[in-house]
């Protein structure tokens, strides 16, 4: 066995335990320790990468030598290791864009702790893309749930522990539903490990027997992790939980939290029930259902909502409905372009919240529209950063957000009775998203000299913002590379979709 | 519609009940102690169901004593065991939201969340 092979695991156990060693330190070593972390981390997930590119297949790495059926186990696949390395750099920006308000925002005393939520949840966001044990996934949504819970009430106002217990309570309701259908599925087939249960799964299909119980465990599992990532109806945490959290906590919850309930549905759709059973049920049309609610009345809300911050957080609401539409269309193409569209959201959202708080340090730490005016001129990286994730967003090409949309809209032409529906949501969505997004670019970039002045609205550059600036060209970068090299990430999410089977 | 078996595993659907009744506390009580009590309700629920599917009648809990090793003398063990780690998992998070529940009482002096959310938007924070 490769020493390479380690590595999951080693970056698992790695994350939990430089957490605990962050409590003990002072917050200067502590954001050394949380940064090297990254850094190594981010390594070894690319080494994982390259070995599992290298050799064409994955592997199965046994914890503690015990065989298949009892013991616990880790999987590798190229889509795994590229899911762990992409997560790993996208937490890595969003802590350095965050550097600035974690110093003015959090009480000294707390600040080591939110170094421990992170690693807490890296270390289970990892997990849940490495395992390959359905129970032990759901113990680590749990710990995410609560590190995620952290993130957000750090910052102490009425707001966010408001935000922390509606986020909690729906994200309780969620992780409820998904141990039901875990439960279930294990009464019914007899194991926990998600090849096992495949094996099953296709016996009972075959002969029959158990086929409204196992619909109805994918349905639970699909509901309960679709609560748990702020599917449209259930969304109500959102705004505020985003909105008025520490900047770099918001950009985390929006493309890591999220994406790592989505990513382990990506992996019950395909490696615990098969995904020939799945697009045959009628989950995928319900998902189908309420993705595209989501997508128009997510943008609908971010229209009329004043705040920048919470309307970047309700377009999150769009974006997730986007992904969620993908599911429901029911072919791998269109899972595919889901996937893609979680790699594409998390980068542009990221630096959505990165520049938006770059803005609104230029505009007197107001988050209101009336303020923002000219802001674009103040501070002009945030402004430049801003308009590439708007455009993104609402998918010009050459940036992410318009391959995704194209891959969405080629992977609807191929089911008949879903096209229509798919490319008017599309359509209606598209502009909407374009209302809210450059409406907002127009504003910080109207010349309005008086009230800058009137309000003392001081002016930034690169270097008074050293980290946040090198977060934002970064992201930048990658958002481009996404959006004009986009053929290698969609080859490598085939290959790794097709390894999961 | 053929009920025999609801009646033949009428624990199980006792534990479903159950599960109902915690789910809708959780979600539908405005008052937060009642919400965590719903919560406790929904996650003893499934410890319920999950030892239900472990157990084996006439059999006893994987202990050896007096050198019985055969398998046939035992119950599933693995249930159990889940039924741990949900235990710890749900102790954690009630942990977590009576201490949520303490910071929002202190601020507001009331354990209604919609009554905190119209106070938030007065206050226009």
């Amino acid at each position: 066995m490769a020493f390479v092979q380690n590595f999951p695991f080693m970056s698992i156990i790695l994350s939990l335990f430089s957490g605990p060693l962050s409590t003990v330190m002072d917050r200067k070593k502590a954001k050394i320790i949380n940064t090297a972390v990254l850094l190594i981390l981010t390594a070894m997930s690319a080494a994982v990468l390259v070995y599992v590119m290298g050799t064409g297949e994955s592997y199965v790495y046994t914890m503690g030598h015990f065989p298949a059926p009892w013991g616990n186990e880790i999987r590798v696949g190229v889509l795994e290791a590229a899911m762990a390395l992409f997560f790993c750099v996208i937490m890595l920006l969003c802590m350095l864009g965050g550097v600035l308000e974690r110093e003015l925002e959090l009480e000294e005393s707390k600040e080591n702790l939110y170094y421990v939520m992170v690693n807490l949840l890296l270390c289970s966001l990892l997990a849940l893309i490495y395992t390959n044990d359905l129970f032990t996934a759901y113990v680590f949504v749990e710990i995410n749930t609560i590190s995620a819970c952290g993130l957000i009430m750090i910052k102490q106002n009425g707001r966010t522990i408001e935000a922390a217990t509606r986020y909690m309570i729906m994200s309780l309701l969620g992780s409820g539903l998904l141990l039901l259908g875990i439960c279930f599925l294990y009464d019914l087939t007899g194991h926990l490990l998600m090849s096992n249960i495949q094996q099953q799964v296709r016996i009972l299909q075959e002969t029959g027997a158990y086929h409204v119980p196992l619909l109805v465990s994918l349905g639970l599992m699909s509901i309960g992790l679709a609560i748990k990532s702020a599917l449209f109806p259930f969304h109500t945490w959102l705004p505020d939980a985003y909105g008025y959290s520490t900047v770099s906590s918001a950009a985390i919850l929006s493309s890591l939290v999220s994406k790592g309930y989505i990513f382990l549905l990506v992996k019950i759709f395909f490696r615990v029930i098969g995904f020939d059973i799945v697009k045959n049920s009628k989950v995928v049309n319900v998902l189908f259902v309420f993705g595209i609610a989501g997508m128009i009345m997510g943008s609908v809300s971010a229209i009329r909502e004043n705040n920048i911050r919470r309307m970047i957080a309700y377009s999150s609401v769009a974006q997730i409905g986007y992904i969620y539409m993908g599911f429901g269309l029911g072919t791998t193409d269109s899972v595919v372009a889901s996937i893609y569209h979680i790699v594409s959201h998390a980068a542009t959202k990221s630096l959505l919240f990165v520049a938006a708080s770059g803005i609104t340090d230029a505009s007197g730490d107001s988050t209101s529209f009336f303020d923002l005016t000219g802001a674009g001129y103040r501070n002009k990286l945030a402004g430049a950063a801003f308009t590439v994730g708007s455009l993104s967003m609402v998918g010009i090409p050459m940036f992410s957000g318009f391959i995704s949309k194209l891959l969405f809209a080629q992977s609807a032409l191929e089911s008949v009775n879903k096209m229509l529906p798919t490319l008017i949501a599309l359509a209606i969505s598209t502009i909407l998203n374009a209302v809210y997004f450059l409406k907002t670019v127009i504003r910080i970039y109207a010349p309005d000299r008086k009230l800058a002045s009137e309000k003392h609205f001081r002016t930034i550059t690169m270097a008074d913002q050293p980290q946040k600036a090198a977060a934002l060209i970064l992201f930048i970068i990658l958002n481009l590379a996404l959006g004009l090299s986009s053929q290698p990430v969609i080859r490598l999410i085939r290959s790794g979709l097709s390894m999961f089977s | 519609m053929d009920f025999s078996n609801l009646m033949l595993n009428y624990e199980e659907a006792v534990a479903m009940i159950l599960f109902g009744i915690g789910f809708s506390n959780l979600l539908l009580q405005k008052n937060l102690i009642k919400k965590i009590i719903g919560l406790n309700i929904m996650d003893t629920a499934m410890y319920l169901f999950l030892a239900l599917k472990g157990y084996i009648n006439g059999r006893k809990a994987p202990i050896v004593v007096n050198g019985v090793q055969s398998v046939e003398a035992y119950i599933n063990p693995i249930p159990s065991g889940l039924v741990l780690t949900g235990i710890v998992v749900s102790v954690s998070v009630t942990a977590l939201m009576l201490s949520l529940t303490i910071r929002l009482y202190y601020r507001y002096h009331t354990l209604d969340l919609d009554e905190i959310s119209t106070r938030l938007k007065k206050e226009g924070l």
